[in-house]
C-alpha cells in the first residue's frame, strides 16, 4: 500500500556525518532564528536520494523534538511568548494539514518529480519576496546607525494593533498590544502551509510576528520555536500515519541539530536584535538560488521542458548543492562570529567594570 | 532555592545522559530494518517515531544542553535575571 517504504536510503558513515553535520548547522540557525533549519535539510535529504515528501516528513520529524528543546531554552532567557506561539500555533495545524493535502495530491497526481518541483518552485517563490524584504529591513537598519536601539513596531503593525474587534482581542506580551486573533489565525495558517510545503514555517512566521504583528526579533524568532514544535508534532503524526518518515534521517539529524540549537539559543543573548533579520534574509535569498537550478531538472523530468543533457542535470545538481552549503555555513559564520564578538565585548566589559569597582 | 554562589559544571549528569543518548543511537541503527519496516506501517504505528523523537530528545537535548556548559559556553551574564 504504501510504496514510501521502499524509499529507504541506505546509511553508510560518509551519510550519517554528513546528516550530523547539517542536522548541527541546521540547528544553529533554528536555535539563532527560531527556524531555517529545513531549508538545508529538507534539500540536503533529497540531494542524498530521499524522495521530497519523505524529506519534508523526516525533517518535520526531527524539528518538533528540536524545536521544543530551543524553546525551553530561550524560554529561560524571557524571549519566548508562550500564548502568542501556542495561538498561532493552533492555526499553523490547520495550515499544515491542509498544506500536507495538497502534497499528497501532488504526489499522487504527478510522482516525485512533481513533488520536487512543487516544493523547489515554492521555495524560490517565498524565499525571493520575503527573503528579499527581510534582508532589506536589515540593511535598512544598518545603514541608518539604529542597530543599537530598540526595535518598533512598523506602520503595519501600529495599524493591526490599533483595530479592536469586540470578543476577538488578545493580549501578547511579546507585542504589548491587545491584537485581533482574526489577523493571527490567517497568519497561522500560511506559516502551516509553509511549513508542510517547504518545512520552513518559520520564513513565513517570524517576519509575519515582526513585521504584521509588531513583536522584536528576538521574541519572534523564539516564539516561533513554540510554533514550530506545535505543528511539527501534528504534521509529524499527520505525516507518520501514511508511513512517511524516515525515523533514522530524523534521530540522526537531531543528533547535530540538539547540539547546535543550544549553541544558537545562547547566541541570542549576545546580539543586536537586527542580527536576527541578517542571518535570515542573507540565508534565504542565497538558498533561493540554490532551489531554482533545481526548477528546470524536475521541469525536464516531467517532461515540461525539452529533456535536459546529462551533463547539465549534473551540472545544474552540483551548483544548486553548493550554493546550499555556501548559504549554510555562511549564516553559521554569522551565527558565531556575532557570538564571539557578543562575548568578547562582555568580557571586556566584566574586566573594566571590575576595574572600576578596585576589585583588580 | 538552589544555591547560586558556586557554579559546579554538570559533568556527571552530562556523561550519563551521554551515555543514555549512544545507547539509543546505537539501538536504533542496529536495528533499522526492522525499525524501518514497523516504523513505516502507518496507523497506529504512527505513534512510535513520534514517541521515539520525544525520548531521544528528552535525552540528548539534555546531553547536548549540559555539554555547552561543561565547556563554557553560556549565555550573556546581563541579559541573566539578577537575584
Amino acid at each position: 500500500m504504501h510504496d514510501i517504504a521502499t524509499n529507504f536510503i541506505n546509511l553508510d558513515a560518509i551519510t550519517i556525518l554528513y546528516l550530523f553535520g547539517v542536522g548541527f548547522v541546521g540547528g544553529l540557525v533554528s536555535g539563532f532564528i527560531g527556524s531555517g533549519g529545513a531549508f538545508v535539510l529538507t534539500p540536503g535529504m533529497m540531494s542524498l536520494g530521499v524522495p521530497g515528501l519523505m524529506a519534508v516528513a523526516s525533517n518535520m520529524c526531527h524539528k518538533f523534538p528540536k524545536a521544543l528543546v530551543g524553546a525551553m531554552k530561550r524560554f529561560k532567557y524571557g524571549q519566548v511568548d508562550v500564548k502568542l506561539g501556542l495561538v498561532l500555533g493552533v492555526s499553523a495545524e490547520a495550515g499544515v494539514l491542509y498544506g500536507a493535502g495538497i502534497q499528497e495530491k501532488i504526489k499522487a497526481t504527478f510522482g516525485d518529480a512533481g513533488s520536487n518541483l512543487y516544493v523547489s518552485v515554492a521555495f524560490v517563490v517565498i524565499l525571493a519576496t520575503v527573503g528579499g524584504f527581510v534582508l532589506y529591513d536589515a540593511w535598512k537598519t544598518y545603514r541608518s546607525g539604529n542597530a543599537n536601539t530598540e526595535e518598533k513596531a512598523g506602520k503595519l503593525a501600529m495599524w493591526i494593533q490599533s483595530i479592536n474587534i469586540p470578543g476577538t482581542m488578545v493580549y501578547f506580551k511579546s507585542i504589548n498590544a491587545r491584537v485581533s486573533i482574526l489577523f493571527t489565525i490567517p497568519l497561522g495558517f500560511a506559516t502551516g502551509m509553509m511549513a508542510a510545503t517547504i518545512a520552513v514555517g518559520g520564513f513565513v512566521g517570524v517576519p509575519a510576528m515582526i513585521y504584521v504583528l509588531g513583536a522584536p526579533s528576538l521574541m519572534a524568532s523564539a516564539t516561533e520555536l513554540v510554533i514550530a514544535f506545535v505543528m511539527g508534532l501534528g504534521g509529524s503524526l499527520k505525516y507518520a500515519l501514511s508511513g512517511m518518515v524516515d525515523i533514522r534521517l530524523a534521530m540522526i539529524i537531531l543528533a547535530g541539530s540538539l547540539f547546535g540549537i543550544q549553541l544558537g539559543a545562547i547566541g541570542t543573548t549576545y546580539v543586536k536584535p537586527f542580527m536576527i533579520k541578517v542571518v535570515m534574509g542573507v540565508i534565504m535569498v542565497i538558498v533561493l538560488f540554490s532551489r531554482g537550478l533545481m526548477v528546470p531538472v524536475y521541469l525536464s523530468q516531467l517532461g515540461l521542458i525539452e529533456t535536459l543533457g546529462e551533463g547539465t542535470v549534473k551540472l545544474l545538481k552540483t551548483a544548486s548543492f553548493a550554493i546550499m552549503i555556501f548559504a549554510l555555513l555562511l549564516g553559521a559564520f554569522i551565527v558565531l562570529r556575532a557570538m564571539w564578538q557578543g562575548r568578547k565585548a562582555e568580557r571586556l566589559q566584566h574586566a573594566s567594570g571590575a576595574l572600576e569597582h578596585g576589585k583588580i | 532555592m538552589a544555591q547560586s554562589n558556586v557554579k559546579k559544571k554538570p559533568v556527571g549528569k552530562m556523561l550519563i545522559m551521554g551515555l543514555i543518548s549512544i545507547a539509543l543511537y546505537a539501538l536504533l541503527l542496529a536495528k533499522q530494518d526492522d525499525v524501518n519496516s514497523i516504523f513505516a506501517r502507518g496507523g497506529w504505528y504512527a505513534f512510535l517515531p513520534i514517541i521515539t523523537a520525544f525520548v531521544f530528545s528528552f535525552f540528548h537535548g539534555s546531553f547536548t544542553g549540559d555539554f555547552w556548559t561543561v565547556l563554557g559556553v553560556e549565555a550573556a551574564r546581563k541579559k541573566k535575571e539578577v537575584k
